[in-house]
């Protein structure tokens, strides 16, 4: 099976430390993961209304990418890449009136039946990579990390693209343990960051951002990793501006997921690119003597 | 304030249109809440999705457009996978969004009023989904 | 009545050399914003159209495909395809509708490039609205030029410059594109800022230019050129007829001329 590798714009960019890190751990577990050559931005948030086709063309586009680069699967690090092209993938592969309609409208391209599967990274990790694996390769345990697990919303909403059955996620927990740390459940685990309310109505977005990392904090987590550059601002980014306004009650580290497998596997600072995360992270590591 | 309902308010149009655009039965919802126990922005809203439903249900088109609880919606589907009778309470959310954005080509988050300087700090994904949401 | 017939009296306002209808040329009808006209087939759709008594005060430039003035959207009988292309490029076909879009407008952000570096948050910063493109790549088949519209504006969102940058070189500023997108994005004027920011801070500067520039500013060849002024119009011509050459085919490197004082 082939499986091509789906970046989205923000890791080209702001979230450089979620891809650079997840490209270096693979390399270091010798799986290969060849990029997609030619894509175009996903569209982020898939749209709801039925009459709507045109904004569904974005990610049905980037599969007919794929597919011609010869994939039967593409996988994603973005969480929001992740819902947005496989809700698209459903529609090619289930209504057939939609198929049809926008099929015929990208008529300079091949047409799309939903050949392709759409895969998250962690789910990607766990079923053809396999935690022992991960367990074998890992030369720096995170040993004594308590690690909150924050899925927010595209990872497990709606139902028919969630990465695993709602109310059961277990991958998070599993990966933590495979690294050596402790996952920490707690209740907002999947309880929205605001998403792009913060350009909306930041207010509402900084509120909801902070409850959540209040609530991580209550079950004792030291920090949390999430798979979302747009969650990543709103827990990570703001955080000076939350406890400034005293929503937050002290500052907590937060990580992409790839960059504590990075660390796991004892890898450079090119790979782990703490670099882009905010200070608390990588002052929180050289607490926990994981980093020099 | 009391809101009137009577034949003259009911927009029947409204209601079908909302009804065709979301693809969801609104009449299914019995106001159990569960929405808005599950919705983050629950209590940031004028109106909380429960009772946005209802007023679909009147067809109460003047309410229901001047509300801007839809605008801080995030899209972020916990009503919808929690609704005890199936609706798919986001697409509702979306329709609302939609029968104002296409009815006035106006925009609800201005691009050239955006702080310069959150513009260049947002990773790209939030730029494109709040024009996906908010703009027409 | 038939435009060929009037053919005689429309020489007198029609413009450009080929105006004047062959004899024997073939004619063929096209539609221009509605209206039928016989014109000669062979003509281009600029030519064309002053044959058939246009005259152009905006809508046309360089005449040669380059200056993106005379964009032209038409269809073909039968086919719901938009078609797009230059007027001074396009030779008429039978039965064509066509109209001149000669100018779209669209955003301009004002900047000043010394202001400003080579980053992607600056053109986020300046054109937001880059992030409505919904990839329905209509741009790209609305461009005259071929250029791969979508495939800039993601390398734009990807925030890949110098990509953007390569992708649209061959792009006229026509502005077609503009006139097609979805998303109301004024795509040439923001890859034209991605050129701009390439040229001035990514691509490798010519260092040889540089120091030729540091030698003319020094004064290096102000008496050369003075002499030169004061030259008579003989001693210039004889000059001009004995100035030493390189030989055609000499490899590159390696001519030089006796006198390199000024190399
Ligand atoms: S989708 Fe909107 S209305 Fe529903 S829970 Fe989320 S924010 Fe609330
Ligand atoms: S959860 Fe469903 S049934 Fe209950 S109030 Fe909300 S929309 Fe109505
Ligand atoms: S990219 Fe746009 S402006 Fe440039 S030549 Fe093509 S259509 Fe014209
Ligand atoms: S026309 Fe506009 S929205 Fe469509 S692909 Fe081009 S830039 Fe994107
Ligand atoms: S006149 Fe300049 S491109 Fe046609």
């Amino acid at each position: 099976m082939k499986v091509t590798y789906y970046p989205g714009c923000t890791l080209k960019t702001k979230a450089r430390n979620l891809e650079d890190s997840a490209v270096a751990s693979m390399k270091a577990l010798g799986v290969e993961m060849e990029e997609l050559t030619r894509w175009n931005c996903c569209g982020a948030v898939h749209s709801l209304a039925d009459d709507d086709l045109i904004h569904q063309v974005a990610p049905v586009r980037d599969l007919i990418r794929a597919m011609e680069q010869g994939s039967d699967a593409v996988v994603t690090l973005c969480s929001m890449c992740y819902n947005s092209l496989a809700r698209a993938n459903l529609i090619m592969k289930n209504d057939e009136v939609k198929r049809k309609t926008i099929n015929d409208f990208m008529d300079e391209e091949k047409d799309y039946h939903g050949e392709l599967e759409v895969l998250h990274f962690l789910n990607f990790i766990r079923d053809h990579v396999g935690w022992d694996k991960v367990r074998e390769q890992v030369k720096v345990p995170l040993n004594d990390m308590k690690v909150a697990m924050y899925y927010g919303c595209t990872l497990v909403r709606p139902g028919n693209v969630s990465i695993e059955p709602i109310g059961d996620t277990k991958v998070m927990g599993e990966f933590l343990e495979a690294l050596g740390a402790t996952p920490v459940d707690f209740p907002m685990a999947t309880t929205c960051c605001g998403s792009y309310q913060i350009l909306g109505n930041p207010e509402a977005a900084l509120d909801v951002s902070a409850a959540i990392l209040e609530s991580a904090l209550a079950r004792g987590a030291e920090a949390v990793i999430l798979s979302c550059p747009l969650c990543e601002y709103n827990l990570a980014k703001t955080q000076g501006q939350l406890t400034e306004k005293q929503k937050l009650s002290k500052e907590v580290p937060v990580y992409y997921f790839t960059q504590l497998l990075a660390l796991a596997l004892g890898l450079d600072s090119e790979a782990c690119r703490f670099d882009l995360n905010d200070h608390n992270c990588l002052n929180f590591l050289k607490s926990k003597s994981l980093v020099a | 304030m009391p809101i009137e309902i009577s034949e003259k308010t009911i927009k029947r149009d409204f209601i079908e249109k909302i009804i065709k655009l979301s693809g969801q039965d609104i009449n299914q919802c019995f106001q159990c809440g569960t929405c808005v126990g599950a919705c983050p922005m629950s209590d940031k809203v004028d109106t909380v999705p429960r009772k946005l439903m209802r007023m679909a249900q009147y067809g109460l088109e003047g309410p229901v457009g001047e509300s801007q609880a839809y605008w801080t919606c995030a899209s972020c589907y916990s009503c919808s996978v929690n609704c005890p009778r199936g609706i798919d309470l986001a697409r509702v959310m979306e329709a609302f969004r939609l029968l104002t954005l296409r009815k006035t080509n106006e925009d609800k988050v201005k691009l050239s009023e955006l702080p310069e300087e959150l513009v260049k700090d947002l990773p790209q994904i939030a730029m494109v989904s709040c024009f996906r949401k908010l703009t027409s | 009545m038939s435009q060929s017939e009037s053919t005689p009296k429309k020489t007198q306002i029609a413009t450009g050399d080929r105006a004047i209808l062959p004899k024997g040329a073939k004619t063929i009808p096209i539609f221009i914003m509605g209206k039928q006209y016989e014109v000669p087939e062979t003509l281009t759709i600029m030519k064309a159209m002053e044959f058939a008594g246009f005259q152009f005060l905006r809508g046309a430039g360089c005449r040669g495909g380059i200056c993106g003035a005379c964009p032209t959207v038409y269809r073909m009988p039968n086919d719901y395809k938009i078609h797009f292309g230059l007027a001074c490029q396009t030779v008429v076909e039978a039965d064509m509708y066509l109209a001149q879009i000669p100018f779209y407008p669209a955003n301009r952000a004002v900047y000043k490039l010394e202001d400003i570096e080579a980053r992607p948050d600056m053109i986020n910063a300046l054109y937001p609205e880059l992030f409505r493109c919904v990839a329905c790549n209509n741009c790209t088949k609305a461009c005259p030029m071929n250029v791969d519209v979508l495939g800039y504006i993601s390398a734009l969102k990807q925030g890949d410059i110098a990509r953007a940058a390569e992708i649209s070189f061959d792009c006229i500023q026509c502005g077609m594109c503009a006139s097609r997108c979805m998303g109301e994005i004024p795509q040439y004027h923001i890859a034209q800022l991605a050129r701009r920011m390439y040229g001035k801070y990514i691509m490798p500067k010519a260092e040889h230019l540089q120091k030729r520039v540091d030698e003319i500013n020094a004064g290096k060849y102000d008496g050369l050129l003075e002499k030169l002024q004061k030259m008579s119009h003989e001693e210039l011509e004889k000059l001009y007829k004995e100035r030493e050459r390189e030989p055609d085919l000499a490899p590159n490197g390696t001519w030089v001329p006796q006198d390199a004082q000024y190399l």
